[in-house]
């Protein structure tokens, strides 16, 4: 165990305890620990098996798993999440991967009607753990069909956990804890954050490594104001902090983690602090997760101590276009964070 | 009791323990056999089918009795005219496998092992229904029986999950799946055929074919009413949905197919609901009352299954009515209860949420409000 400068970390670390891992192989961990702790896990959904993964994040597990356990579905996003809901209805506990949740909206009676409902209908008889994960919201140059966000829609309803990680420690807690858990999971990912090297502490090394579903974290401490966001718009927002900054303005930075049940409490503390608030996110502005964290703000105590009203950043009401200038300017850009921060604060 | 002692007069040993029925021949699809057209019930068997379908019948006409005093409300889906198809699967398969359907389901948690008693009670929305109040008509579970489902079509993949679970589990068990004339048309299905076959699935797929899919004529819905040849490369039977026996017998036939792992089986039963659609459809717009009365007077499930016990000397009427009163008490005994148990409490509302999992804040209809959910 030899101390040496981690370029990752500031300052010296020990070697043992600095890894880097990019957010797909976090999540091809946190599968693969899991497959190996309970037989009854398993995973579906297109090219998963033989093809190592539309977007690889499940590398290696077919070679590893078999047929039985990583299994390859036809083009049938109704048929196969309905088959993965029934087979978690009769004890075992499926990973049904979408593409993409585009593709989702294919399935998405079997997802509200047929999973997230059933253990109230039911008055607590019939438990569904399953959990429905792929990358979601917009990608690159992959134009209007094929860029939706899903968080609002999923989060809208009662029975769902909705969770969005950000990096590459969220991406293996969270779907950790979501395979783990007994209820239905809609786990959004996002593609281009698949890529992206992130530290990973000592704890998360280990197999047993989970991250609560529900709580969020507070990733960097400030006194103006609260940005508040998820997945990928919390780099967004961390190097608007950066540049924001220079300029005297300290903002908290609060990853989310979790979208249903949303921690209003995590917020709430954050905003009495600040006074100020301001959401960033990738999807639409209506009906979307900035506009419930304003309501709900508003319903609790936090509300008296904002010195101004909420800011929602969101994408651009309309459907995602292709041309590079049109697509960069539909979706928040660190210096749309920045200006709205600064009007928020009136500076 | 009079009527038991008219039975004591006669013993058992007047009755003939077991006869050979002659059933109609299943067509079949991709088949190189067909189940047998030569089969035995005992009496016991027949003694056990007769009140299992009365008391079904005679439940599902309760319900319509309490729908129309508006005890029961909302959606209310009555099975009686089919029962030969619930009665006669169970006859085939096991408890132990596992059994899916739509929203005719009160027929199905019953063969399932719910009682009348909690089946009434949950169409009455009362705290000692099956689902606790919080499911009503379209919403039964018991052991192995998952549902009771609301939207047309999409049981039919859960059921070959639950199929993919058996052989996964490798328990050897199986999972039937049914839908009906109308939803043998939905694209979900197809897409479940296709998977269960190239997985093997031990599934068998059953359509309930009562002719209507609500107000529509199988003629007007369907390109090819041969629902029993829609599952295209899986094989398929066309059963008499009206006789107990046929459907006992091609269930058997179905069900050794599957645990020999050869994959999935699909049958067709040709069957008939006396009531509309549901309790707000009368039924006689899209269909003739001569229709009705002709299916009750030739094919009635009950009825047949009587007059074979009668005329094989597996029976006596005295007893055929003993179990007709013993039904009917049964049934009187669950609307009472179901009439009379208080509905669930307030307090419950917003449990059942999730399962094993710390309690929760809910929000109430405004933001004063906040309810307790725990699992």
């Amino acid at each position: 165990m030899e101390p040496f400068t981690c370029m990752f970390c500031a300052g010296l670390s020990y070697r043992w305890s600095c890894q880097t891992m990019m957010v797909r192989d976090a999540l091809n961990q946190a599968m693969d620990e899991e497959l190996e702790r309970d037989e009854r896990v398993f995973l579906l959904g297109e090219e998963v098996a033989q093809y190592d993964g539309a977007y690889k994040v499940s590398r290696g597990l077919w070679k590893k798993y078999g047929d039985k356990r990583i299994i390859d579905t036809p083009i049938t996003e109704m048929g196969f999440a309905g088959i993965a809901v029934g087979a978690a209805m009769a004890g075992l506990r499926p990973i049904c991967e979408f593409m993409t949740f585009n593709f989702s909206m294919q399935a998405i009676d079997q997802i509200i009607n047929s999973a997230a409902k059933t253990y109230y209908m039911s008055a607590g008889f019939q438990a569904v753990p399953i959990v429905f994960r792929g990358p979601n919201g917009a990608s690159a140059g992959v134009a209007a069909q094929h860029s939706q966000c899903f968080a609002a829609w999923y989060a809208h309803c009662p029975g769902l956990k909705v969770v969005s990680p950000w990096n590459a420690e969220d991406a293996k807690g969270l779907l950790k804890s979501a395979i783990r858990d007994d209820n239905p999971v809609v786990f959004l990912e996002n593609e281009l954050m698949y890529g992206v090297p992130f530290e990973m502490s000592e704890e998360s090394q280990s197999k047993d490594f989970t991250i609560p579903i529900g709580k969020a974290k507070v990733e960097r401490q400030g006194t103006h104001v609260s940005l508040v966001s998820h997945s990928r718009y919390v780099s967004h927002c961390l190097d608007a902090a950066v540049v924001l900054a220079k300029e005297g303005i300290e903002c908290e930075v609060i990853n989310l983690r979790t979208i249903r049940p949303l921690d209003v409490e995590c917020i709430e503390t954050s905003v009495m602090k600040t006074n100020h608030l301001v959401t960033v996110e990738g999807g639409w502005p209506q009906f979307g997760v900035g506009a419930e964290i304003c309501a709900r703000i508003m319903e609790g105590p936090a509300f008296n101590y904002l010195d101004a009203p909420a800011t929602r950043v969101t994408g651009v009401d309309i459907p995602m276009p292709y041309a590079k200038i049109l697509e960069d300017n539909s979706l928040p850009q660190i210096k749309d964070i920045i200006f709205s921060v600064k009007k928020t604060l009136n500076v | 009791m009079v009527a038991a002692a008219v039975v004591s007069a006669r013993t058992y040993a007047d009755f003939t323990t077991e006869a050979t029925f002659e059933i109609k021949k299943c067509d079949i699809h991709k088949l190189d056999e067909a189940p047998a057209t030569q089969v035995v019930m005992t009496r016991e068997e027949g003694l056990q089918y007769y009140r299992t379908m009365q008391t079904i019948r005679r439940m599902e006409l309760k319900a319509d009795q309490l729908y129309k005093q508006k005890i029961i409300r909302g959606f209310c889906h009555l099975y009686d005219g089919q029962e030969a198809c619930a009665v006669g699967i169970e006859a085939g398969i096991n408890l132990t496998d596992h059994l899916i359907t739509a929203y005719r389901a009160h027929g199905y948690t019953y063969t399932r092992g719910g009682t009348v008693k909690e089946i009434m009670a949950e169409l009455t929305g009362r705290r000692g229904g099956i689902a606790k109040g919080k499911g009503g008509s379209m919403h039964m579970y018991t052991k192995h029986f998952y549902g009771g489902n609301g939207i047309v079509g999409a049981q039919v993949p859960l059921g070959a999950g639950v199929a993919l679970a058996c052989k996964y589990l490798g328990n050897n068990e199986l999972c039937v799946s049914l839908y009906g004339d109308g939803a043998a048309n939905q694209g979900q299905i197809f897409e479940t055929y296709n998977m269960a076959a190239l997985w093997k699935l031990p599934a068998i797929f059953i359509c309930e074919n009562n002719r209507y899919g609500m107000g529509t004529s199988v003629e007007r819905a369907a390109a090819s009413t041969d629902y029993y040849k829609r599952g295209d490369f899986i094989p398929g039977l066309r059963v008499d949905g009206m006789d107990v026996l046929c459907v006992r017998e091609a269930t058997k036939f179905a069900a050794d197919h599957c645990r020999s792992g050869k994959g999935p089986m699909l049958m067709e039963l040709q069957t008939y609901r006396y009531h509309g659609h549901s309790m707000s459809d009368p039924g006689v717009s899209y269909r003739t009352r001569e229709e009705i009365q002709e299916v009750r007077g030739k094919s009635d499930p009950i009825s047949m299954l009587k007059d074979r016990m009668l005329s094989n000397n597996m029976a006596s009427i005295e007893e055929l009515k003993e179990i007709d009163v013993a039904v009917r008490k049964e049934i009187e005994d669950a609307a009472q209860f179901a009439t009379t148990d208080p509905e669930p409490p307030l307090e419950e509302l917003c449990n059942h949420i999730f399962y094993n999992n710390p309690a929760l804040e809910v929000r109430g209809t405004n933001p004063w409000t906040k309810l307790k959910s725990v699992s």
